[in-house]
């Protein structure tokens, strides 16, 4: 081994153990963007190491002219879209953006190993087998991240499904993995490749479809795992451990994620796939409790909250699409100024990615010592002068601690424990589970009917008012 | 079965039980930058592109390598570039040193 190869080997170590550091400095918000920063510059030895490896021949190599343009360009072309990209986008559409860059990873994952195959007569078993691999998993994450990325831009966000769907999705797998065999058996053909490639695609298709916008953050974390996997095993067909090492890494990621979102939901990973919530088949056998709601107006709403000593605020989903962050925030910041103690609930499902809520809350100037997870505030609920609820609905239900209805044991808020309740609703509407809420017909909860954005605005000037 | 299959096997175990115990730490505040940050990690699929163009020939092969390109390109630079847009955001509470500088 050249000493030039030596480094180059350095420089993978590098960028390998960068990764693994980046993400461990992720444990903190304090230390969260140094460690996104470490693994940027482990991602830039990691290329400028490759881009020497290639242009001194290691393994064969040989660039010419053809090839630097292709992969010059190519990475100008990609590169400047996704700086756009990142630079552009709004917090709220995170989700949209992180669905586009699986689907690309996974896209590029799957094209380096179809192009590797197309242009090598010869393939041994365990290479065949990482081949076939990445294209199926890299295919399934390119077309089913594209089509999440549409649903969550409001694109079919329905769920779809279409008679004998179920046959059709077994049928394209057949064909895939009976293609994947016979490659891996051997045969060397461009045309079953094909087939596989657009079977993997079909299949991605077909199994975001039927999905509803509620169980977004699961699928996203799905479809991240498979990129990370996919990558892994474009690794394995380069023979290239950085390759390998980040998608390992990235397979963990997206795996936990997926579990804990579908935990918060109470529901199993092949539940959501196989689609249910939100299609019909649910049955509503929850007692209603037909307790009476009370209505509050602003004023006496504000103040309650301006004599409090505690408050904890409860965002949901409903609060991001009112766009009503800011004023959230402000009102937060009303109250501290009174002396009162401020902090905000967040359950992992609220917003259309994991952790999204958050990152909405952060861009509109919350603190982030002030963002409670669910397992750290909800002993605090019992010290609680008032809960405010906006825009959160199923992740509030006292029913879900009951069995026998649809949300029985999932992990909730315990709103209901707080000494008094306000919700900020537009009218009784169920949530996406389709039940009642208890929590609205609770003698202590007060219903505040109004939009999340202008209600929160009333609240702050009357609060204002208030304490004058 | 090569020998550098089995290598790059025992690599891909020991990542992915170092993934899933550093991971498992993160908390739910930083799930969605975690996911971005996750996601320029997989950018590294450009090194792939970068290895691939090292052999790649043919009409076929370089327009697969040239979308290839400009997919992991999109995919690294704008994952960190959004990440890091991201993590900036998140800000420690300003105000308890107001409050001391008050009291004093």
């Amino acid at each position: 081994m050249s000493s030039l190869e030596i480094a180059i080997r350095f420089a993978s170590l590098f960028g390998a153990a960068a990764f693994v550091l980046g993400l461990h400095f992720m444990n903190s918000p304090a230390t969260a963007r140094r460690g996104n920063q470490l693994s940027a510059a482990g991602m830039f030895v990691a290329i400028v190491g490759a881009l020497v490896g290639v242009s001194s021949g290691q393994d064969g190599a040989q660039m010419n002219s053809t090839r630097w343009t292709v992969l010059i360009v190519g990475s100008l072309i990609g590169g400047g879209y996704g700086l756009w990209a990142a630079r552009t986008v709004k917090m709220t559409a995170m989700p949209e953006l992180v669905s586009l860059f699986n689907a690309v990873g996974g896209g590029a994952a799957a094209l380096i190993a179809i192009t590797d195959y197309h242009l090598n007569a010869y393939q041994p078993a365990g290479t065949a087998t990482a081949t076939v691999l990445d294209i199926v998993i890299g295919g399934v994450t390119f077309s089913g991240s594209l089509l999440a990325a549409a649903k969550l831009r409001g694109r079919f966000s329905d769920p779809i499904s279409f008679p004998g769907a179920r046959f059709v999705s077994a049928l394209v797998a057949l064909a895939a993995v009976g293609g994947s065999v016979w490659i891996v058996a051997g045969a060397h053909n461009d045309f079953v490749l094909l087939a596989v490639v657009i079977a993997a695609a079909m299949f991605g298709i077909l199994m975001v479809l039927p999905i509803g916008g509620a169980d977004m953050p699961v699928v996203i974390s799905l479809l991240n795992a498979f990129t990370g996997t996919a990558v892994a095993m474009a690794g394995f067909v380069l023979g290239s451990v950085i390759l390998v090492v980040a998608g390992a890494l990235v397979g963990a990621s997206g795996s936990i994620l997926t579990k804990l979102m579908a935990d918060a939901m109470n529901r199993s990973v092949l539940n959501i796939i196989a689609g249910g919530f939100g299609t019909g088949t649910v049955g509503v056998d929850a007692p209603t409790g037909g307790g009476l709601v009370r209505s509050i107006a602003v004023d006496d709403a504000a103040l309650q909250m301006a004599y409090a000593q505690k408050v904890i605020i409860v965002p949901g989903y409903g609060l991001a699409a009112a766009q009503a962050q800011h004023e959230c925030r402000e009102l937060g910041e009303v109250l501290e100024s009174l002396g009162i103690e401020v902090s905000y609930a967040i359950h992992p499902v609220a917003g259309r990615m994991p952790g999204h809520m958050n990152v909405l809350l952060a861009e509109a100037n919350v603190p982030y010592d002030q963002l409670k997870e669910m397992d750290e505030v909800n002993s605090e609920f019992e010290r609680t002068d008032v809960a405010l609820v906006v825009g959160a609905n199923d992740v509030t239900n006292p029913a879900a601690r009951r069995p026998g209805n649809v949300v029985s044991g999932m992990p909730i808020l315990d709103v209901d424990k707080a000494k008094s309740i306000i919700v900020i609703k537009r009218s009784m509407a169920s949530g996406y589970a389709g039940i009642d809420n208890e929590l609205y017909t609770d003698p202590k909860t007060s219903m505040l009917f109004t939009d999340a954005k202008k209600g929160l605005a009333a609240l702050v000037s009357a609060v204002k008012t208030v304490v004058g | 079965m090569t020998g550098s299959f089995v290598g790059d096997m025992t690599i891909f175990v020991l990542a992915l039980l170092v993934g899933f115990e550093v991971i498992s730490k993160v908390p739910a505040t930083l799930h969605t930058p975690l996911m971005s940050g996750a996601n320029s990690i997989h950018g590294v699929v450009l090194v792939g592109v970068i290895i691939l163009s090292g052999y790649v020939d043919g009409v076929v092969g370089y327009t697969l390598t040239f979308i290839a390109a400009v997919f992991a390109a999109a995919n690294v630079v704008g994952g960190y570039v959004v990440t890091d847009r991201m993590l900036n955001m998140f800000k420690k509470r300003p105000v308890p040193v107001l409050q001391d500088k008050d009291a004093s």
